[in-house]
């Protein structure tokens, strides 16, 4: 069992909820609400990893971030290194992955909250801004929950992305997901096993606990 | 963030004042294209301190109208305003936000927060006040709602009746320069109604704001309002007193909100004053002996032209000669046609004028209708409804 993968894994995950939570909110309320007649291109793009495969993906985001492009040089020249084969590098490529996953959800139950609900708090002259915090987030606990454990339980398990931004450096972008990739190829089943194992056990937790904090969002069957 | 209120309508603190505000003044203009068909409201109102009636029909544009004095709807062209404030102003590209208008607007289905308690509901427009005033003003008027203890429970908990208190108190509370209540007692029986109507009296004693409230219930024009406004297809076709527009002759546009089957043109023939009621004489009605209608008492001279709508359910039809009614109107005639709508049967008779009757299924076997057959028409004085031509 190699912990350190563990943790590392562990720790990305932490930090790619955390800044998805962030990004997320504001491009869901965007996505949300917008009347602007182009959205739709935008929703396409945010939803674009859930279909392309990780290695288009991580491959892009490689060259961004390399010398070769305007982004990486810039990169370079603030720091005087790149973000190819970083921990950052990890995580830039690891948010792009589990965007949707964060964004859907955040959008879905903020449109999903009642509009005569903003318009009373516009009445009683409170701005858009508060009315987001004080009506449209509390009421969209459930979607949050779920975007954030959907990020959580999918930058665990990605192997894909990884392999193509990070490599395989141990202690900075080794995961658990090539971790085991690595047993496999050497013939350790039984270490590949013990892994694979945690990592099912663990993504099956974090929905368990969507599925049974929240029993409306996504759920199969009647709401309520 | 939480204050951004730079620019206040008129001060925040005014909960003692007793001068009257504004009048609310608009005229403006708004295209809705929606379902295929396009609909324009363009109207044109002045909304002086005390409770103001806008009556009108489902799709009227009753809603429209209440949304653009709130600010969630933008007009085309015109301007709106309370007093000297002007809110809207498409000349001037002025469109004061919502938040900042001042505006209280309950509407239909109250939109309480279902996460907040009543006393965080009420609480909620007073976020730029300190704590302690906050409490304060909060708790006074919850009391003038009469819903203290209701306070802490989650507004998901309580009842109909006790909701729209809390709707009320959560508005009232941000001391509106006008208020908008868009039928939010619609729901509730009529004893519950008069009461929360009486409170809300009683703080408009102090506070005599403009209360426009939306109906389209013809009891409530009488029951609440000190005037009214009739909305029909997007314009105001009468204002004034309840008994002037709902009792004067009125458009014919109002008439037909409640559709007549039966409209014809009247002459007055004669006027009585002292019984409350007048005689129409029914137009296309020279060659078979004028048929005469006694009415209710309008403004209008002997001799006026009127228009007199009946509606063909408020007819009743006999097949002898009845005696013994309260119904002044009894009208000899005969059967034209019978035709049978669903579970309804149309009778067309010519009695000097042509009206049409509906009846039941039942009713038609009974009485054996069949064309020529004569029969008596029996129309009560009160379901001829006077109109202007």
């Amino acid at each position: 069992m190699d912990w350190q993968a563990f943790w590392l894994t562990l720790q990305l995950a932490v930090v790619v909820s955390v800044v998805l939570l962030g990004i997320g909110l504001p491009l869901a309320y965007w996505i949300a609400f917008s009347r602007w007649r182009w959205k739709f291109l935008v929703e396409a793009v945010v939803a674009l990893p859930i279909v392309l495969p990780p290695t288009v993906l991580g491959f892009y985001v490689l060259v961004a971030l390399g010398p070769r492009s305007p982004l990486g040089r810039w990169w370079i020249g603030l720091t005087g290194h790149t973000l190819a084969f970083t921990f950052g590098g990890l995580v830039i490529g690891s948010i792009l992955y589990s965007l949707p996953f964060a964004v859907q959800p955040f959008a879905a139950s903020f449109a999903g909250v009642d509009r005569r609900l903003m318009a009373a708090s516009a009445t009683l002259g409170a701005s858009p801004l508060r009315g987001f915090f004080r009506v449209i987030l509390p009421l969209s606990v459930p979607g949050l929950i779920t975007g954030i454990a959907l990020s959580f339980a999918h930058t665990m398990g990605e192997f894909g992305v990884v392999l193509m931004v990070g490599g395989n450096i141990p202690g900075v972008t080794r995961t658990v997901s090539i971790d085991i990739y690595d047993r496999v190829q050497a013939s350790d089943y039984a270490g590949a096993n013990a892994t694979a194992l945690l990592l099912l056990g663990l993504c099956f937790a974090v929905l368990a606990v969507v599925y049974g904090v929240n029993r409306k969002v996504w759920a199969v069957g009647p709401a309520k | 963030m939480m204050d951004t209120r730079t620019v206040e309508v008129r001060p925040a603190d005014s909960a003692a004042s007793q001068e009257p505000t504004g009048v609310l003044a608009g005229q403006f203009r708004k295209r809705l294209a929606g379902r295929g068909q396009e609909f324009v409201l363009d109207v044109e109102f002045q909304v002086a301190a005390g409770f103001t009636i806008l009556f009108g029909a489902s799709g009227a544009g009753k809603t429209t109208l209440l949304d653009c004095v709130a600010g969630l709807a933008q007009p085309d062209s015109g301007r709106i305003a309370i007093g000297e404030q002007i809110l809207f102003d498409a000349g001037q590209a002025l469109n004061v936000p919502v938040a900042k208008r001042h505006v209280g607007y309950v509407f239909q289905d109250l939109a309480l927060f279902p996460h907040l308690t009543a006393q965080q509901n009420v609480e909620y427009g007073l976020a730029h006040l300190p704590e302690p005033q906050r409490l304060e003003r909060a708790a006074a008027m919850l009391e003038a709602f009469r819903i203290e203890r209701l306070a802490r429970r989650s507004a998901r908990e309580i009842s109909g009746g006790e909701s729209q208190r809390v709707a009320l108190a959560r508005t009232l509370v941000t001391d509106p320069a006008v208020l908008l209540l868009d039928e939010p007692l619609a729901a509730l029986d009529a004893p519950t109604k008069a009461k929360i109507m009486d409170d809300l009296r009683d703080w408009n004693r102090a506070h005599n704001i403009p209360i426009l409230y939306v109906t389209h219930s013809r009891d409530e024009v009488f029951a609440l309002g000190e005037r009214v406004m009739v909305l029909h297809a997007g314009r105001i076709v009468a204002a004034g007193t309840p008994h002037d527009v709902m009792t004067a002759p009125q458009q014919e546009t109002v008439a037909q909100l409640t559709g007549f089957e039966n409209i014809f043109d009247a002459t007055v023939d004669a006027v009585h004053p002292e019984r409350g009621t007048m005689i129409c004489r029914l137009a296309d009605s020279c060659q078979t002996g004028a048929v005469l209608l006694e009415t209710p008492l309008v403004r209008a001279a002997v001799g006026s032209r009127l228009r007199v709508g009946i509606r063909a359910g408020d007819i009743l039809l006999a097949t002898s000669l009845p005696t013994g009614l309260s119904a002044r109107n009894v009208i000899p005639g005969r059967i034209r046609s019978v035709e049978q709508h669903d579970m309804i049967v149309s009778a067309r008779v010519q009695c000097g004028v042509e009206m049409e009757v509906h009846l039941t299924l039942a009713a038609r076997d009974a009485l054996q209708l069949g064309l020529r057959k004569e029969v008596w028409l029996v129309v009560k004085t009160h379901s001829c409804h006077l109109m202007l031509s």
